[in-house]
């Protein structure tokens, strides 16, 4: 059986201010070692607050959370060993150079001095940093600060890597460079728990995810199962020469069982599907006789899950 | 492009094992981004003390680290040896960032008691009897000022090594954040920045002596009767500063950081007995401010570095001094921690 590395129980966080806000209601979440786990969720629906209490820098109204078996509440200096964060702005020691920051970081937690050295030039090697080593973090563009912080949160070999929105402000090279590294840690069998607003991220990225509104796990599975589920469609557009005839045709098509819509469009046949397992060939068939020109495929995306559940209006 | 910089990376690497092969050089020599100059020997000591710790803590954090680095042990607590290490890291950083411009600590808190000095002791004393100050009482103004400089110079490390960083730190940059990170409890980050800090003001404290052999024109009258004295109110004075600037960097907004100078800094000094006797307060009739000043903790420094090092000066006894020292300690650090752990901790 693989081991839980992260156990969330009926965590909850109210804020108890003029207005009190229940940013946590109850959210039960486990993480197995090795997994990449995704919180999706819109702004304010707890995913910050989550990871704060799990890393020790929040607590929790009620609930427990247990790092390697450790809780946090109980124990925050001891979990902090199996912790490693990246968090959403850069924290990077302002007073020391990129080296010491992963230098300094490495004696905090209790490495000697040629262990720290050996681990800080290591990681620079493997960040790509080692021209930078003896820069400040205020030098660097927000694509390589984000590195030395991914580096400087491994640099203890911690059991899980929480990602706190880490693709946030990182232009589109950065962010590639970014997955690189966490699917080359994940590699290496680090348990990673990120939160993100790319949906096509947590998809491609995550083995599992959860989606989070108001406090509540609204959905909690691997990408493909909340899509499949929760009424993701593959959607085909066609577009035909001529569209005399076609509404036989869509008829035709909405009467299949793995057929959920069939309609004409201004440019030819939009049919949307559960599965689209065999339906191409069909498809393809059915639109011979009107001449097709161009076919498009759309995948079930999470997009269309999480704007399911969490709806479309707009969060402050 | 990649290949260009691994290959430089593995370069590097071997230049560094190299390094640390030959035991001779220093941890300072070793490291990256020295800049040469000024203090070049001072890092070399810096690198032999830093030494000294490695090895004096090797013991003490075998116990933790073993497991701490095999990265893999999710059973167990360690010894508290992880503790003494990690603080022991926090610690080392500050002193890398502090000597990485050492010439400008010292000029923070140099500047200050050498000017005082100068002016009120060597210009002052040659512009004759104008200046009551320097002649009241028969006894030179340069020997009441020494105890008084050296509680200043403590004060303003105190809140130039705590408050200030810690109000940036807890400011926009949030670098807190990282530090809080640590394998250490919450108090224990607190704990070491008043550590730091009282570092700093005992170095600072001790800087004013020699200037006040050197600069003054009348000979300042030191006598050291009891070092152990000396040494619990220097050590005390240091921790009850710290736990000062912990208070203020935790409760005061960033923003309003430099208001701090002008409303709690500069009335605490002016009402410190740190240019007057505590005892002569209440001789010239101002009982109520000899009364009043009670609250002020510089009060107690000033008096007690007057105890150790000037005794031929009337001060308060020094069991008052001590216990009042303690008091305000425990009462700055038990509010600093407080709202440290009240910004940390949401």
């Amino acid at each position: 059986m693989i081991p839980l590395i992260v156990e969330i129980e009926a965590l909850t966080k109210v804020y108890e201010s003029k207005l009190r806000v229940v940013a946590l209601d109850g959210i039960d979440l486990e993480l197995k070692e090795g997994e990449i786990f995704g919180l999706l969720g819109p702004n304010g629906a707890g995913k910050t607050t989550t990871i704060s209490i799990a890393t020790t820098r929040t607590l929790p109204t009620s609930g427990t959370v247990r790092i390697a078996g450790i809780d946090v509440v109980k124990h925050p200096a001891h979990a902090r060993r199996h912790i490693g964060v990246v968090p959403q702005f850069n924290t990077l020691d302002r007073s020391l150079t990129v080296y010491e920051n992963l230098y300094f970081h490495c004696r905090y937690f209790a490495f000697s001095h040629s262990q720290a050295k050996a681990r800080a030039l290591e990681l620079l090697g493997q960040f790509l940093l080692t021209e930078r080593k003896d820069v400040y973090p205020a030098q660097l563009s927000g694509g390589l600060a984000q590195r030395v912080q991914i580096a400087r949160a491994i640099a203890h070999r911690p059991t899980v890597l929480f990602l706190d929105e880490p693709s946030a402000g990182l232009d589109p090279q950065s962010r590639m460079a970014m997955w690189g590294a966490v699917e080359g840690l994940h590699k290496e069998g680090i348990t990673v728990l990120l939160t993100t607003h790319y949906m096509e991220e947590a998809d491609s990225l995550s083995d599992r995810l959860a989606i989070l509104d108001y406090g509540r796990v609204l959905a909690l599975g691997s990408p493909e199962k909340l899509k499949a589920t929760l009424g993701a469609h593959t959607i085909f557009d066609l577009k035909l020469k001529s569209r005399d005839g076609l509404e036989p045709v869509a008829v035709a098509m909405k009467a299949r069982p793995d057929v959920t819509n069939a309609e004409v469009t201004a440019d030819g046949l939009r049919v949307i599907a559960a599965t689209s397992d065999g339906l191409l060939p069909v498809l393809v068939q059915a639109a011979a006789g009107h001449g097709l020109l161009d076919l498009k495929i759309t995948e079930p995306s999470l997009e269309t899950v999480f704007i399911q559940l969490t709806g479309r209006d707009l969060r402050e | 492009m990649n290949n260009s910089t691994e290959s430089r990376g593995q370069r590097s690497e071997i230049r560094d094992q190299r390094s640390e092969i030959g035991p001779g050089d220093g941890e300072a020599a070793s490291r990256p981004g020295e800049r040469r100059g000024l203090g070049k020997q001072l890092k070399a000591l810096l690198g032999l003390l830093l030494r000294d710790l490695e090895v004096l803590t090797r013991d003490l954090g075998s116990r933790g680290s073993g497991k701490a680095n095999s990265g893999k042990s999710y059973s167990g607590i360690p010894g508290s040896g992880l503790f003494v290490k990690a603080f022991l890291g926090l610690f080392l950083r500050d002193l890398r960032v502090l000597l990485r411009e050492f010439h400008v600590f010292l000029a923070r808190v140099g500047m200050q008691p050498l000017l005082f000095l100068f002016v009120f002791t060597f210009i002052l004393p040659r512009m004759g009897g104008a200046n009551l100050m320097a002649t009241g009482g028969g006894v030179d103004f340069g020997t009441i000022l020494l105890p008084g400089l050296m509680a200043v110079a403590i004060m303003f490390s105190g809140i130039a090594a705590v408050a200030l960083p810690l109000s940036q730190e807890f400011g926009v940059t949030r670098e807190i954040d990282d530090r809080v990170m640590c394998p250490l409890p919450l108090w224990a980050v607190a704990l070491e920045k008043v550590c730091f800090s009282a570092m700093q003001s005992i170095i600072g404290a001790l800087l004013v002596i020699p200037m006040a052999y050197y600069v003054p024109a009348a000979p300042v009258r030191v006598h050291v009767a009891n070092w152990f004295l000396l040494a619990l109110v220097l050590v005390l004075s240091s921790l009850l500063t710290g736990s000062l600037g912990l208070v203020i960097g935790s409760t005061v907004n960033p923003r309003q950081i430099g208001l701090v100078f002008s409303i709690l800094v500069v009335p605490i000094t002016f009402l410190g007995c740190v240019y007057y006797p505590w005892k002569r307060l209440g001789d010239s009739g101002l009982v109520w401010i000899q009364m009043g000043v009670l609250v002020n903790p510089i009060v107690y420094m000033s008096e007690g570095l007057r105890a150790a090092v000037t005794p031929g000066i009337p001060h308060m006894p020094w069991w008052a001094i001590l216990l009042a020292l303690v008091f305000f300690t425990a009462a700055l650090g038990r509010w600093g921690l407080k709202g440290f752990l009240g910004r940390v901790l949401a």
